[in-house]
């Protein structure tokens, strides 16, 4: 059996005075697209702080292909490219100026992927504001370029916390195939924060998070079972409803 | 990581401090503005009432000018420092921290390139403040400016990491301006910038023990003594021990597992 890209076990997290996880446990496999379903305030942004280690867990453990995220993080954190549900290109510098700042915060050296990156902004049609600073880019142009900058450094493992939120319809599709196909072609495991349903597909493995605690895990057409329900819209709205009501 | 690769991240994280700071015009002259402020009219107008007498280094009278440009230096580095971990609060807040953050590099290293990258910022704005205060007649020996270079990197280093400190505790970005009338206001007045601590002694015993006691009139002697061809090693060694100090709580308090930053939601 393959080595997981992500496993999560039995992890819980605290704010003062409030539960946030509840002994969470979900995995990865290499080249998996898994979607991690949830309202706002499930806690998907706070699992990605605790898998990206901005947060520390009060229980559990968290390994990346193998790698303690507590005892070994940094090659843990080296496996990983994440894209945050907040904008984090620096505004004022250039797309250029940006890249070659995450190539060395990874330790790349930015003139050996010169090639790789121009390849990778004509993919997304932005070979020519290279030079422009990421103020004058559309709010789709920005997430596109995190998601270049998220990949740059060939990761195992894809983080994407709402990567599409406020996006329209086509830009968000263009930053779904892109992933897919990244994930496809070479590889990587992905883990999709979303709460939009329309963003899960009939072959991506499904984890509902809801008020900080795994509702339901597997196929979307095993959840769809067993929940009785014909989409997965149907799905999520049974497994959510109770405290939304 | 090989040692090329800690040296290509110092050197993009400083890169980056500096385009930013260009970038950001009003940063660039509000940081002039304020000690020329202070050297042209402050002194100006107190030149009559604060005379100096003869201290070391200085070996004759000098004008209050010349008395007040090693503090009015200090005080751009405190000021820089503080702005430098303003904005670590404000990448914190609007996201650009985390990619810092999630570099396998180690922590502590990350955040010295930071203090560093801070630091030779704020010396860049030091250096032009000299420029222009020499053409307003304070001229120290060439030498002076040379060997103030290294007084300036720790002291400015010091604050740096005194800031780092302070935006570890920090939860959101309209509370540093409490910390910053709390911390910057007192720690530049009660020091030796703006009047040597034998004047303050003569009005009161217990600030001129609180000035003695305070980091930042050690980080101004420093940088007085250079300035002028000499080294107060004394200042020196406090210096350096508060930025020991400072720097080990800043990485304690940027550290997940054990800091003042695990539990803030949004942090």
């Amino acid at each position: 059996m393959s080595e997981a890209a992500l496993a999560i076990r039995g992890v819980s997290f605290s704010y003062p005075g409030r539960r946030v996880l509840e002994d969470i446990s979900l995995s990865v496999a290499p080249g998996e697209f898994c979607v991690l379903l949830g309202l706002n305030g499930a806690g998907k942004s706070t699992l990605f702080s605790l898998i990206t280690r901005l947060f520390v867990c009060d229980s559990g453990s968290i390994d990346i292909y193998g790698h303690s995220l507590l005892r070994r993080s940094r090659r843990a954190l080296a496996q990983l490219g994440v894209v945050f549900q907040q904008p984090t290109l620096d505004l004022d510098l250039t797309l250029v100026q940006n890249l070659r700042y995450h190539c060395a915060l990874q330790g790349l050296d930015y003139g050996r992927y010169r090639d790789e990156i121009e390849m990778a902004m004509r993919h997304i049609g932005l070979t020519e504001r290279m030079g422009d600073k990421v103020r004058q880019l559309s709010g789709g142009q920005r997430r596109r370029v995190e998601l270049v900058r998220a990949l740059l450094h060939a990761p195992r493992l894809l983080l994407a916390d709402e990567a599409t939120v406020g996006l329209d319809i086509h830009s968000r599709q263009a930053i779904l195939d892109q992933v897919r196909e990244r994930c496809r072609v070479a590889g990587i495991g992905v883990l999709w924060a979303t709460h939009l349903v329309d963003e899960v597909q009939p072959g991506d493995r499904l984890v509902v998070l809801h008020g900080g605690q795994v509702m339901a895990m597997g196929s979307t057409a095993r959840i769809m079972q067993e929940t009785g329900s014909e989409t997965v819209h149907q799905a999520f709205t049974s497994l959510t409803r109770e405290d939304t009501a | 990581m090989s040692p090329a690769q800690y040296i290509h991240c110092l050197g993009s994280i400083v890169m980056r401090e500096a385009l930013r700071f260009l970038h950001q015009r009003e940063r660039f002259f509000g940081a002039l503005v304020r000690p020329l402020v202070w050297l042209f009219i402050f002194a100006a107008g107190f030149r009559s009432i604060l005379g100096v007498s003869i201290i070391p280094p200085y070996e004759t009278y000098i004008l209050y000018e010349e008395y007040i440009v090693p503090g009015l230096a200090a005080m751009i580095l405190l000021f820089s420092g503080m702005q430098s971990s303003l904005s670590m609060v404000y990448d914190r807040e609007m996201g650009s921290m985390r990619m810092l953050m999630v570099s396998p590099f180690p922590r502590w290293y990350l955040l010295l390139c930071k203090l560093v990258a801070g630091a030779l910022v704020s010396i860049a704005q030091v250096y032009l403040f000299f420029i222009i205060a020499w053409f307003w007649e304070v001229e120290p020996p060439w030498m002076g400016y040379l060997l103030a270079f290294p007084a300036l990197l720790i002291s400015s280093l010091m604050m740096g990491a005194l800031g780092l400190l302070l935006s570890s505790a920090i939860k959101q970005l309209e509370n540093f301006a409490g910390v910053m009338n709390f911390v910057i206001f007192p720690m530049f007045f009660a020091s030796s910038a703006l009047y040597p601590l034998w004047r303050i002694r003569d009005s009161s015993v217990p600030l001129y023990e609180i000035c003695r006691f305070n980091p930042f009139t050690h980080a101004v002697e420093l940088i007085r003594f250079s300035l002028y061809g000499a080294i107060n090693w004394g200042a020196a060694m406090v210096v350096i021990g508060a930025l020991v100090l400072f720097l080990a709580g800043a990485v304690y308090g940027y550290d997940p597992a054990r800091g003042l930053m695990t539990r803030k939601k949004g942090a």
